[in-house]
């Protein structure tokens, strides 16, 4: 079972109390009505089934049941960081740098 | 190939075994081929075993990863099946469920299929409605499915519970006696025999790392952990890493890929008659031939790539089986483990031509593929062969998400299947 942090909480709780949503940073047209059947397919049932680092939604369900996002790589399936909704994907390079150092010291 | 048969059992037993044959050669590598499958499971290697067979392309690679048949194909519950609703999937299962049958004499190898029957339960009116509703498509479909009384369901499984008191009454049970088993590993290294036998060449730790496309962006063949090979069609037979496969080819796929977990407990005498399913409270289970209990459960619910799942969802399935067949309380288990399914939007599969020329895919399977491993492989080489679907899987496009002509089995049965 998975260990999620969630950023309102701001607490680790155990898995069996989220409901993963899918890809994270899906942007819904403002413009449905205008949006192409290629677009609304893109849009609604393609996805980049990310092997490596992958952003998702997240939503803590039996806790405060708000939506948040995570980054978590596919295949060791450990979390690098979870944000709220609404913030923009964070960069990477500085938290894999973090990881690093703290598992040195 | 020197076939097996009773008579080849027993002049080996007179001369202590030494006449056995390698089961298919280590063939070296050829710098092209004709076809290209990428993935040797059972889809796989069926897929280049109808290439040979029915279409006379010989000159073909299986390319493979890790070893033969260690994905999906055996990590599977081993359930044969079709008693899918759509007109679609009755075709393109049933027609799986009719080479299953003549299977073993057409490889010459035992696939172990045995036709024992498989029996969805009904607990509650919501099921019962479905059911009667999908008995009644199947039938008009020529796919055997009858339903059955709790009383008639207990006669023909009977460690089932059917006391009114049960926490998951039995209100019924849908009854296909043409579904069964069959021994996984077997149907790979049935087919790897005979697709070698008719000159495929079958190469494992052979991991495909890029595919080249050509000038007008037709592929050209595949970049491996052993070097270029080249290939004028390639067809996409990697499962749960289908979206990673084809990306390598710049095409986005509508999937994505779950951890699916079973479990089998200690090996006990032979005391479960048939398949048993239970969608409502999702619980799969039948014996193996070897005693073994197989117990199927379901995905978990994030997307992963790590052939691991959690252990909640192993108990919530357990927990399920336990409360519907009693005796099986105080089993213990032995061995779980999990595959990595790729699932479509609407839970049908995509068998079919991309938008790159001579670039080929089967894939989106997802909770339940290997029913279909034959029917799967002989429609898709079809498919690559002829540069056109085969009748039954016209209708399994990618297209289909954009025109919206679903196959929405997903809705049909109300849960992963």
């Amino acid at each position: 079972m998975l260990l999620i942090h969630c950023p309102y909480c701001a607490e680790e709780r155990p898995e069996t109390e989220f409901a993963h949503a899918g890809e994270a940073h899906i942007e819904r047209s403002t413009q449905m009505g205008e949006l192409t059947d290629e677009g609304f397919a893109n849009f609604f049932f393609y996805r980049d089934n990310t092997k490596g680092i992958t952003y998702e939604r997240w939503r803590h369900i039996h806790g405060c049941g708000r939506f948040f996002n995570a980054a978590r790589d596919t295949v060791s399936d450990k979390f690098l960081v979870t944000y709220k909704a609404g913030e923009p994907k964070p960069d990477l390079s500085e938290i894999d740098n973090q990881t690093k150092a703290g598992a040195k010291s | 190939m020197r076939r097996f048969s009773g008579f080849a059992v027993a002049r080996e037993a007179m001369r202590a075994h030494k006449g056995w044959e390698k089961q298919w050669d280590n063939p070296e590598l050829k710098s092209s081929y004709d076809v290209i499958i990428i993935g040797a499971g059972g889809h796989g290697l069926a897929t280049a075993y109808y290439l040979a067979k029915e279409h006379g392309i010989t000159n073909v690679a299986v390319l493979e990863k890790g070893w033969l048949g260690g994905g999906n194909t055996g990590r599977n519950t081993t359930i044969i099946r079709s008693n899918y609703l759509f007109d679609e999937s009755a075709g393109l299962y049933n027609h799986a469920v009719k080479l299953w049958e003549g299977l073993s004499q057409d490889l010459n190898y035992n696939v172990m299929f045995s036709q024992r029957g498989v029996m969805m339960m009904a607990h509650n009116v919501h099921d019962v409605q479905v059911f009667k509703r999908h008995v009644h498509a199947n039938r008009l479909n020529g796919v055997d499915n009858e339903w059955l009384t709790p009383e008639q369901a207990k006669e023909y499984c009977p460690p089932l519970d059917i006391s009114k008191s049960a926490r998951y009454p039995v209100r019924g049970a849908a009854l296909q006696r043409k579904g069964g088993t069959a021994r996984h590993d077997a149907v790979a290294w049935g087919y790897a025999r005979a697709a070698a036998a008719r000159g495929v060449h079958i190469v494992q730790n052979c991991e495909v790392k890029g595919i080249r496309r050509g000038a007008s962006g037709e592929v050209t063949g595949v970049e491996t952990s052993r070097g270029f090979i080249g290939a004028k069609k390639v067809g996409v037979v990697a499962a749960g890493n289908t979206s990673h496969v084809m990306q390598m080819a710049d095409v986005q796929m509508p999937l994505e890929s779950y951890p699916l977990q079973a479990l089998v407990s200690e090996p006990v005498k032979p005391c479960f008659p048939c398949v048993v399913m239970s969608n409502t409270v999702h619980a799969y289970i039948s014996q193996s031939d070897k005693g073994e209990l197989v117990i199927g459960a379901g995905t978990d619910q994030y997307t992963s790539y790590s052939q691991t799942g959690g252990l909640h969802v192993i108990q919530h399935t357990l927990d399920a089986i336990c409360e519907i067949f009693p005796i099986f309380s105080r089993m213990k288990m032995l061995r779980s483990w999990g595959g990595i399914v790729d699932v479509t939007p609407d839970r049908s599969p995509i068998i079919a031509q991309t938008p790159v020329e001579g670039l080929y895919v089967n894939c989106g399977w997802g909770t339940g593929g290997f029913k279909a491993t034959p029917g799967s492989g002989h429609v898709f080489a079809h498919t690559i062969a002829n540069a056109a679907p085969h009748k039954f899987n016209e209708g399994y496009t990618m297209e289909r998400f954009t025109s919206g002509r679903l196959i929405d089995e997903a809705a049909a049965a109300a849960v992963s299947h």
